[in-house]
């Protein structure tokens, strides 16, 4: 399922006067700091390997100075490698002339930058537009398009303004649509929501999750934010002067952060907001799969337990219980239906829920509550003593 | 020999120095002799387009010309004031017996201007494009606005003579550097993100020229433009000692024979197209720019 949209390989960038022979100083093994001091060349990147595939939002997190906006730069060659190859959809970009890469970026990707690079003189429509224009698409077709992008980030109504007539957030959503717009497959957003209040960062973060959803574009999303990157994360790569110390999903970077660079960013993360119910459930148990009392009591008993999750071909039906099932009994007999024993207030989890919003219900209950999928299939089981383990281990 | 050097300057030997004055003014006379008429003839379509203008200003009645005028600024300003301000000096000038010099004075600074927007912008676009044309540029616009103007008077009216052409070329050299220095400032001080923002969506250097840098440095161009108009107004009255007709000539004839009034009346006047120029460019391109204000109100 994974299918590899940008490949980049052995990517090095040096600034400064000389800097292939300061990489090949950086090559030999000089270190960073070791060439700024000897050669004053500062090293932006080191041997970056990165995997992008389609249809994932992919996250590049880093500090200041950690080189994620000199990357980002290189995928629409912005900026031009020292060394190594950038591939986009089998296309060699570093091997395009100049008249190619300009039709590379106008159709295939776009970008959203932190201070919006919107045109002052132009209207928010025009502005939308901008990518269009360049291709030299007529004016009532462009327009046209700019009104329904607008339309798609919630800024109808606001066509005619100029954008330092709009906030932050609404001149963000101006910067999103212009990247809409031309309908390029990657999106590269350049700490697109880092300049934003919390209140409207969090806004758009729910937007741009929105229209991923429908749009299944490929995001390279840069931020320095780790709890943004956890949010909007398929995959997340931490960047760290230059160098990529880890790659892998919100989970893996929360449960087996590879260094103690990573641990220091990791510690302070609210895992409960940040992880989901299915990267924590465990397989479940008990699964009872009878459909008449009797043999569910048979059932029970062979799996030494005093509840169990009644599963039909239909999927979940609910928990049934050693007592549950008795009283059903007694009510009907042995030929009665399972679902009849369904104890009825057992709360579900489902498996996209957030560990914050479960965590109530997990407590409250003596076992292991059910993680039911979107399609009503038994996932998993989660026990508070799970949610103990995880959220206690810092 | 003594050791005078060190009480006087090792100055040059006077017959070389001498030799050296007339080599190079016999070379440039002989330069001026041969091509003198040449490069007056390129110049001719200017010539005749200076005249033109110049007598459409002063044959047209001046109630027409008011009222054109009037039109200007009002459409450039939309301020009622400034227009009506423009109209009282306009017919002071008038009935104070000073309105056709003024007109050969409105007519030869429009030319001037126009053809210092004309070659400084492009100019200015170059440096602006370029360090090593930035590096050329910027002494030889130094040269430009320090060197007395009677300095590269000389020349250029040993070349073509005395008359209109010269006092142009005289009026645009003291008066285009503003507008090709603040043509290159402008650009550069083009928001960078914006410029990436261009380069992203895969804009060419003419669509990122024409649609970004020139829109958002028209703010800092108009400036240059507003300097240029001014400067070539202060030149009017050295203009006029080369032949140029205009309200500089009777200050010139003021200051010889020490007549004040004629000399403030005069000045008066030239004080008033500047103040015109100036407002009306101004009114224009603060209206142009209206939105870059972050004007919520609109």
């Amino acid at each position: 399922m994974s299918d590899v949209l940008i490949k980049i390989s052995g990517l090095y960038k040096v600034f400064g006067k000389n800097p292939q022979e300061a990489l090949a100083q950086v090559k030999a093994g000089k270190t960073k700091d070791e060439l700024l001091v000897e050669t004053s060349h500062t090293l932006g990147l080191e041997d970056i390997n990165l995997e992008i595939n389609r249809g994932e939002i992919f996250v590049v997190m880093g500090l200041s100075g950690s080189g994620k906006s000199t990357l980002i730069r290189h995928f629409n060659r912005l900026i031009d490698p020292t060394a190594g190859s950038i591939t986009i959809d089998g296309v060699d970009v570093m091997g395009l002339s100049s008249s190619e890469l300009r039709e590379f970026r106008r159709h295939k990707i776009s970008m959203v930058f932190q201070r919006f690079g919107l045109l002052p003189h132009k209207t928010v429509q025009e502005n939308v537009a901008f990518g269009l224009k360049v291709q030299n698409i007529g004016k009532v077709e462009r327009l046209e398009k700019a009104g329904k992008w607008l339309q798609d980030v919630g800024l109808s109504g606001y066509e005619n303004q100029f954008p330092s007539q709009l906030s932050g957030g609404q001149q963000q959503r101006v910067g999103l649509a212009r990247a809409l717009c031309t309908d390029a497959d990657i999106l590269l957003m350049d700490e697109a929501f880092s300049a934003l209040d919390p209140l409207i960062r969090s806004e758009m973060q729910d937007q741009l999750i929105d229209l991923q959803e429908r749009l299944q574009k490929t995001i390279v999303f840069i931020t320095h934010d780790l709890d943004e990157a956890l949010r909007l994360g398929d995959r997340i790569a931490i960047l760290r002067d230059g160098k990529v110390v880890q790659v892998g999903e919100p989970k893996d970077i929360l449960l087996n952060p590879a260094d103690d660079y990573v641990e220091s960013f990791v510690k302070d993360v609210n895992r409960a907001r940040a992880l989901t119910v299915e990267t924590v459930m465990k397989a479940p148990k008990y699964r009872i799969t009878a459909d008449t009392i009797g043999e569910a009591l048979a059932q029970m008993k062979t799996l030494k337990s005093d509840y169990g999750y009644y599963v039909s071909d239909e999927g979940y039906q609910g928990v049934v219980t050693q007592e549950s099932l008795e009283q059903a009994l007694k009510a009907g007999s042995e030929e009665s239906d399972t679902k009849d024993s369904v104890v009825d207030d057992v709360p579900v989890l489902s498996t996209q829920d957030l560990l914050e919003n479960v965590l109530p219900e997990t407590l409250d209950n003596a076992h292991p509550l059910a993680v039911v999928s979107e399609d009503g299939k038994l996932e998993g089981q989660l026990s508070r003593g799970e949610i103990a383990k995880v959220l206690g281990n810092n | 020999m003594s050791l005078s050097w060190l009480t006087e300057f090792p100055e040059m030997d006077r017959s070389d120095l001498l030799a050296i004055r007339k080599t190079l003014d016999a070379a440039y006379r002989d330069f001026s002799r041969s091509y003198g008429d040449a490069i007056e003839s390129v110049f001719d379509p200017l010539l005749r387009f200076l005249v033109w203008f110049e007598q459409l200003l002063l044959n047209t009645p001046w109630l027409i010309i008011i009222a054109v005028i009037l039109t200007i600024v009002y459409r450039a300003s939309r301020a009622w004031k400034l227009t009506v301000g423009v109209a009282i000096s306009l017919g002071l000038i008038g009935y104070f017996g000073m309105w056709d010099d003024t007109m050969r004075t409105l007519s030869i600074i429009t030319v001037c201007t126009l053809l210092s927007i004309v070659l400084g912008i492009p100019i200015g676009i170059l440096m602006s494009g370029s360090k090593r044309i930035q590096g050329i540029v910027t002494p030889i616009l130094d040269v430009m606005q320090t060197m007395p103007a009677f300095v590269y008077l000389i020349p250029v009216v040993m070349l073509l003579g005395i008359g209109k052409i010269p006092g142009v070329i005289a009026v645009v050299i003291y008066a285009i550097p503003p507008v090709i220095r603040l043509t290159n400032l402008g650009i550069r001080l083009v928001d960078k993100e914006v410029l990436e923002a261009s380069a992203a969506y895969g804009a060419n250097r003419w669509q990122t020229l024409w649609g970004v840098q020139m829109p958002l440095a028209m703010p800092t161009i108009m400036a240059g433009i507003n300097q240029t108009i001014m400067m070539a107004l202060a030149m009017v009255v050295i203009a006029s000692m080369i032949g140029v007709k205009g309200l500089g000539q009777p200050v010139l004839k003021a200051i010889t024979n020490q007549y004040f009034t004629l000399g403030l009346f005069n000045g008066l006047a030239i004080v008033a197209l500047a103040i015109i120029f100036d407002r009306v460019s101004q009114a224009y391109a603060k209206r142009a720019q209206r939105h870059l204000g972050g004007d919520h109100h609109e």
